[in-house]
């Protein structure tokens, strides 16, 4: 008896190696190693030597101007995109629950920028918005039209190219958060609101007494995988400006990990680990406020 | 009759009212819907458009009464987009074949099998899950480097095989397989491994088909791993060669090539989700990300 649940447990891990090997050579190992390269002072990517260790690379990048803009344009970017995007998408799938006619229809196209490449439709936002000599572009006629004068979404100044970037964020997410909220909705049980309809509650009051608390859950797993998702941006930035960021003062935390890592500045994992790892706190730290609010505020 | 006639005022207006909402509503989705599209219709017009009508409009014009295949052959002819394609068919097809080996061995394990240290062993993995790509794809890149691996396909495969999630979603699945089921196979003595595939597979063909199709989508897209591990044109995938081609190819102004080869790249994906469209919403409802 004890030899077969010997064997039986061989045979257990043996499915699970080829799962094990690569958790292990990919991300376990990796994990541990992040936090080393961190503290390791000086460390040179080509011989691999390291003079010291300490909290230097933490002081290095944060007294580094482009990993402090890489932060504003990402800390910018995240307060923006988040309460838009999500507010947004609860208005569409309230709207979309309301008609019966065209609602598959309009579901299929509101889901297809999810299964688009970031950075090739990125390209056409790009110009979209770009004002060359040749053209102004299209979102130029659009402010022509309204009375206002072209500017240079692209190129130019900070919050046109924030602008640019939080719209084409909003609408990568969008079908994401639609998708997860109109199944929410659909789901809520027909009976309260026949009840609130007998009782004469008005349209709005349904909406704040029964609707919203009974997708509250889902809204807010929407918030923190908002959040989660909105402070790694990277792929988007690239498609619209291009992969010198920097230089387009669009850089975020991501962006910035990997500028440290490899291209023109890179060459420097100890700068990068530092920058991940902060990122990572950040990241956890908001997660766990919008855990501690969600379990307050939200009804399940 | 006063009263009555307050009556009908009033439906009167609920009816107006009700009617001023449905129209707002349908205003509100038509806007959006509009919003979805017009990239995709912008980039198909622009890549009808030929490289001189498309220059000499000064205002863009909606429509074009010219089209052009040229920017198409443009596209495959002056930059290595079949290249690309290619390149991006096998990394998607190689990847997605690793991962459903072996998530399909380690959730049979997880689900099935009974050994020493599984409960550890599956909380270790989930708790995996929260790790973000974010912070292990540095050593990854010095690993790879370090063997030698940039610029080959095996260096652009490995570290992006596993997904503890898509374990995690197909363990929850071969749970639902009636345990009688195992037993009878038992006394019929099939072995383990022939129920896993006689049996379990065919049975969670759903699950295992969705989880195909967003690896398959996951990989198509992926732009950050093979951007820092390539740098050779050879091994470039389509987001890395659209990167290129905006930056070095058919010369900076070329935009109507370039969006021929944006509507290449974007094709494939696009015919995919409209034949999957219930799977691929259902898959990413339960556990899709990007947002």
């Amino acid at each position: 008896m004890k030899k077969k649940l010997r064997d039986s447990s061989l045979k257990g891990w043996l499915y699970l190696l080829p799962a094990i090997l690569f958790l292990g050579f990919f991300m376990v190992y990796p994990l541990i190693d992040v936090f080393v390269y961190s503290f390791e002072e000086g460390y040179n990517f080509a011989s691999q030597t390291y003079f010291g260790t300490g909290i230097y690379n933490y002081f290095y990048i944060l007294h580094d101007p482009y990993f402090l803009q890489a932060v504003k344009n990402t800390f910018i970017l995240v307060i923006i995109t988040v309460p838009l995007s999500t507010g947004i998408a609860l208005l569409i799938s309230v709207g979309l629950n309301s008609i019966t006619a065209l609602r598959n229809f309009l579901q299929t196209i509101y889901f297809l920028p999810y299964v688009t490449n970031t950075l090739a439709v990125g390209l056409v936002f790009m110009i979209l918005f770009k004002k060359t000599a040749y053209s102004d572009g299209l979102a130029n006629l659009l402010i022509n039209w309204f009375g206002g004068s072209s500017v240079d979404f692209i190129e130019g100044p900070y919050w046109a190219k924030m602008f640019v970037l939080c719209f084409y964020t909003i609408w990568i997410v969008m079908p994401f958060k639609i998708l997860i909220l109109t199944s929410a909705l659909s789901s809520i049980n027909q009976d309260y609101y026949n009840a609130a309809r007998v009782d004469g509650t008005s349209k709005f009051r349904i909406f704040m007494r029964i609707t919203l608390p009974m997708i509250s859950p889902m809204i807010f797993y929407l918030v923190i995988t908002g959040f989660i998702g909105a402070f790694k941006a990277y792929s988007d930035a690239v498609a619209l400006f291009g992969t010198d960021l920097n230089a387009a003062e669009m850089n975020t935390i991501v962006g910035y990990v990997y500028d440290m890592l490899y291209g023109d500045s890179g060459g420097y994992p100890s700068y990068a680990s530092a920058a991940a790892i902060i990122l990572f706190v950040i990241v956890l730290t908001i997660t766990c406020i919008n855990l501690l609010i969600s379990k307050k505020k939200v009804h399940y | 009759m006063k009263s009555n006639m307050d009556y009908i005022k009033i439906e009167k207006n609920t009816k107006a009212r009700k009617k001023a909402l449905r129209t707002a509503t349908y205003i509100l989705l038509a806007f959006w819907a509009v919003v979805v599209l017009f990239p995709f219709y912008w980039m198909v017009l622009t890549s009808l458009k030929s490289y001189g009508a498309y220059n000499s409009e000064y205002i863009p014009k909606f429509f074009t009464l010219s089209p052009t295949l040229q920017n198409y052959v443009d596209a495959f002819t002056a930059v290595p987009l079949g290249k690309y394609f290619v390149n991006t068919i096998i990394f998607t097809a190689v990847t997605t074949a690793l991962m459903l080996i072996v998530i399909v061995l380690a959730a049979f394990a997880f689900a099935r099998l009974e050994f020493k240290g599984k409960n550890i062993a599956f909380l270790i993995f989930l708790s995996l899950m929260m790790i973000p790509n974010e912070l292990v794809i540095i050593t990854n890149f010095v690993t790879i480097t370090n063997l030698d691996m940039r610029n080959t396909f095996p260096g652009l495969i490995l570290p992006t095989v596993t997904s503890v999630f898509y374990i995690y979603l197909l363990k929850e699945h071969f749970e639902q397989i009636p345990d009688s089921l195992y037993y009878a196979a038992k006394v019929d003595g099939t072995s383990d491994w022939k129920y896993l595939w006689k049996v379990m597979i065919p049975m969670s063909r759903p699950t295992i088909i969705t989880v195909t199709i967003l690896k398959v989508i996951e990989c198509w897209n992926s732009y950050i791993w093979p951007r820092l591990i390539t740098d050779d044109e050879d091994y470039y995938l389509v987001s890395n060669g659209i990167q290129e081609i905006r930056e070095n190819g058919f010369g900076r102004e070329n935009i109507p090539a370039m969006m021929a080869a944006v509507v290449v790249i974007s094709v494939p994906l696009v015919i995919l989700f409209l034949i999957f469209r219930k799977k691929i919403m259902a898959g990413v409802s339960r556990g899709g990300t990007k947002g």
